[in-house]
C-alpha cells in the first residue's frame, strides 16, 4: 500500500528554469502550486498567480491603532485622569503629545508588519510535508523546487507526474504527506 | 558587490559555516575571554551602586548629568548607524550594504543594551523605575509627566530597542532555515529550526517577507531620526544655554550616524581579516563608509559652527558667556579643542582616496571619531552645566573610579554580546547576498527589493542594437 502523497515537486538547478517552468504549470491549468528558493524571486509572483498580500493595509491600521493609543493615553492621563496644572499651561498640550504617539504609532505598525507576515504565512509551522523530501534541504541553500499539490483539482499521480518531467528538472519527486 | 568565484553553494557555506562547521579559531576565545571579563566590571559597579547608591559618582549640583546622559547618547548614537544601514540604505537601493547590514543591525541592539542601562542606573532604585517610566494603572494612581522630554526619551529608546530586534530578527529568519538544514548536530538543528519558525522558503511566503520587510524599513526609517531628535530635545528643551538650541536635532543625528560608521568601521576592519570576509566585504565598503563618514562629519562640524554663531547671534549674555567659558575661558577649554581636533581635523583626511582606501587609516580615525563623539557629549553636558547662571552654585565635575568603571564594563558586555553573535548566528546576510550574484537573475532582471519596473525596461532598450529602429 502506498503512503498517501501531498503532491509531486520537481527541482531545478537556476531561478530562469524554475520561472518557466512555474509559468507552463500555470498555464496548463493548476492552481494549488507553490514555488521554493533560497532567496525572493520576484518572477515567480507572477508566474504563479500570486495576488498581492493585504499585509500594508492590516500594517495601516495597526499604525493607526498605535496613533490612536497614544492619543488616547496621554489625553486620558493628563486631561481627564489626573489633571495636573503645571505653571498654569493648558491639560491638553497636544504639541507635547506628540512624541509619545509617534513612537507608538511605530511600534504598533512594526509589531503588525512582523507578526502579521508570520501569521499570514502560518508560521510557526515546524512540520510540513514537503521537508519530507531529502533533498529538499537545498532549498534554503541553492536550488530551486516546484510543487504541484495532490489537492489541485486537475492532479493526476501519472498526468502531473509526465508533465513536471516535461519541464526539465533536475528529477521530480513524490512528497508524501 | 561580491568578489572571487561564488555560487548560491558557497556563499551559504562560506557564511554559515563560521557558526556551524569550523572549529571556533583560538582568537575567539581571546577575544571573548577579554570581553566577558572586562563585563564584570559592569556587573561589580551596578553592585557597588546598588548597595551604595548614585553617590558613588562624581555628578553633583551643578553638574547633575554627566557620565550616564555622555554614555547614554554615546551608545545609542553608535546604534543608528545600524539602522541606517539596514532601513535607509535598503530603501535608497543601496546594494553595498547587504554585506554589513546584519552585522551593524547587531551592533545596534548591543549598543542600545548598553544605552538603556544607564538613565535606568541613574534612578538608583532601577526596581521603582517601572512607574517613573511607564504608564500603568498603579494603586498610588499617578502617571508619567507626558510633557517631559525623558518620558518621550523612554518611548523612544524602547519603541527603538524593539523595532531594532523585530527587523534584526525577520532577516534571520531565513538564514536559520539554512543552518538548520546544513547543522548535523541534532541540537543545533533543533535550535536553528525553532528559530527558523519552520522557514522553508515557499513563493507565497517570500511574497509577504519582502513587504514585510521593506514595511519595517519604512518604519524604522523615521523612527531612527526621531529616537535621536528626542534624545537632543532631552536638552534642547531645557533652557541652559548650550542646550537650549534649535539646532540640536540634526546635528545629533548627524552625529549619531558619523559615530555610528566610525564603529562599523571599527569592528568590521578586523572582522573581515580574521574571518576572512574579504570577498564580501570589500575594500569598495570600507571607502563608501569614509565617505559617509566624511559627509556626516562635516554636518557635525558645521553644527559646532552654528552653536557657537547662535550664541554671540542671540545676544543673550548667558549664551555668549557660555561659549566662551567652553571654548577659551573655562576650565574645561581643553576638551573643546581636543574634540575639534578629533572630530573636524582627523576627517579631512578622508578628503583623500589614499586615507579613504586604507584599511589601516579608516581604522585610525574610526577610533579618533569614536573617542571624539565621546568629547562631544562630554562638552555639551559638562561645560554647559558646571558654570550656570548663577555664580555661586559653580563648580568643578571629575569622575569617580565607579564613572569610569561601568562606562569600561559597558564596552565589554558589549563585546561580550558580539564574540557571542559571531559564534552562533552567520554575520552576514546569506540569502540577501545570494541575490547580489548574477545567478540569482531570471532572464537577466535583477532581484531587488525594489526591482523598478521601469528601469529594468530602460535597460533591455539600451541593449538593442543602436541601428534596429522598430523593424521598419
Amino acid at each position: 500500500m502506498q503512503k498517501k502523497l501531498y503532491g509531486l515537486m520537481a527541482e531545478f538547478d537556476t531561478a530562469t528554469d524554475l520561472v518557466d517552468a512555474a509559468n507552463r504549470v500555470r498555464e496548463a491549468g493548476y492552481t494549488k502550486t507553490d514555488a521554493f528558493s533560497p532567496f525572493p524571486l520576484h518572477e515567480i509572483d507572477e508566474a504563479l498567480g500570486i495576488k498581492r498580500s493585504i499585509l500594508p493595509l492590516l500594517v495601516f491600521f495597526g499604525g493607526l491603532g498605535g496613533l490612536l493609543l497614544g492619543i488616547g493615553m496621554q489625553v486620558f492621563v493628563h486631561y481627564i485622569d489626573y489633571p495636573l496644572n503645571v505653571g498654569g499651561r493648558p491639560f491638553l498640550s497636544w504639541p507635547a503629545f506628540v512624541p509619545a504617539s509617534y513612537e507608538l504609532t511605530i511600534l504598533l505598525a512594526g509589531f503588525t508588519a512582523v507578526f502579521g507576515m508570520l501569521f499570514l504565512n502560518g508560521l510557526p509551522r515546524p512540520y510540513h510535508p514537503v521537508f519530507n523530501v531529502p533533498r529538499f534541504a537545498l532549498a534554503s541553500r541553492e536550488k530551486f523546487f516546484l510543487l504541484v499539490e495532490a489537492a489541485d483539482a486537475k492532479y493526476d499521480y501519472e498526468e502531473t507526474k509526465a508533465f513536471l518531467g516535461e519541464l526539465k528538472p533536475q528529477e521530480v519527486f513524490d512528497v508524501e504527506e | 558587490m561580491v568578489e572571487g568565484d561564488h555560487s548560491f553553494g558557497t556563499v551559504s557555506d562560506k557564511i554559515g559555516d563560521l557558526s556551524l562547521k569550523r572549529r571556533t579559531p583560538f582568537h575567539w576565545y581571546i577575544g571573548f575571554a577579554i570581553s566577558f571579563i572586562v563585563a564584570q566590571l559592569l556587573l561589580f559597579s551596578v553592585v557597588v551602586l546598588l548597595a551604595r547608591g548614585i553617590g558613588i559618582w562624581g555628578n553633583n549640583q551643578p553638574v547633575g548629568w554627566a557620565f550616564d546622559i555622555i554614555n547614554f547618547v554615546w551608545w545609542i548614537g553608535i546604534g543608528h548607524a545600524g539602522t541606517l544601514i539596514s532601513a535607509i540604505l535598503l530603501l535608497l537601493n543601496q546594494k553595498w550594504r547587504t554585506s554589513i547590514n546584519r552585522f551593524a543591525e547587531a551592533m545596534t541592539l548591543f549598543a542600545v543594551a548598553c544605552a538603556a542601562m544607564f538613565p535606568l542606573l541613574h534612578t538608583g532604585r532601577p526596581w521603582l523605575a517601572a512607574y517613573w517610566l511607564f504608564p500603568y494603572p498603579n494603586t498610588m494612581g499617578i502617571w508619567p509627566q507626558f510633557r517631559s522630554p525623558l518620558i518621550w526619551d523612554v518611548f523612544a529608546v524602547s519603541t527603538y530597542a524593539t523595532i531594532s530586534l523585530l527587523f534584526w530578527y525577520v532577516g534571520l529568519i531565513p538564514d536559520f532555515a539554512t543552518l538548520r538544514d546544513r547543522a548535523k548536530n541534532k541540537f543545533f538543528k533543533a535550535v536553528y529550526g525553532l528559530l527558523s519558525w519552520g522557514w522553508r522558503g515557499s513563493a507565497r511566503h517570500w511574497h509577504r517577507y519582502e513587504i514585510a520587510y521593506l514595511l519595517l524599513a519604512g518604519l524604522s526609517t523615521p523612527l531612527v531620526l526621531s529616537v535621536h531628535s528626542i534624545v537632543s530635545f532631552d536638552f534642547a528643551v531645557s533652557q541652559i544655554p548650550g542646550w537650549h538650541a534649535t539646532i540640536f536635532p540634526p546635528y545629533f543625528v548627524a552625529g549619531a550616524i558619523f559615530a555610528g560608521f566610525a564603529m562599523v568601521l571599527i569592528l568590521v576592519i578586523p572582522l573581515r581579516i580574521l574571518y576572512n570576509m574579504k570577498d564580501f566585504i570589500t575594500d569598495t565598503h570600507l571607502s563608501y563608509m569614509g565617505k559617509v563618514m566624511l559627509a556626516t562629519g562635516l554636518i557635525v562640524v558645521y553644527g559646532y559652527a552654528m552653536e557657537a554663531y547662535f550664541a554671540w547671534y542671540s545676544a543673550s549674555q548667558y549664551e555668549w558667556f557660555m561659549m566662551k567659558n567652553r571654548i577659551w575661558e573655562g576650565p574645561y577649554w581643553w576638551s573643546y579643542w581636543l574634540l575639534i581636533l578629533c572630530n573636524g581635523m582627523s576627517i579631512q583626511l578622508l578628503w583623500f582616496k589614499k586615507f579613504r582606501e586604507s584599511a589601516f587609516w579608516l581604522f585610525m580615525i574610526s577610533l579618533v571619531v569614536s573617542v571624539g563623539m565621546w568629547l562631544e557629549r562630554f562638552v555639551i553636558i559638562v561645560t554647559s552645566l558646571n558654570r550656570d547662571f548663577l555664580p555661586s552654585s559653580w563648580a568643578m565635575y571629575s569622575p569617580t573610579v565607579f564613572d569610569w568603571s561601568m562606562f569600561v564594563g559597558t564596552i565589554g558586555f558589549f563585546f561580550t554580546l558580539l564574540y557571542l553573535f559571531i559564534r552562533f548566528v552567520p554575520i552576514i546576510s546569506i540569502f540577501e547576498v545570494r541575490t547580489l550574484l548574477p545567478e540569482a537573475n531570471v532572464h537577466g532582471h535583477h532581484q531587488d527589493f525594489e526591482e523598478n519596473v521601469v528601469v529594468v525596461e530602460e535597460t533591455y532598450d539600451r541593449t538593442d542594437p543602436p541601428n534596429s529602429d522598430g523593424g521598419k
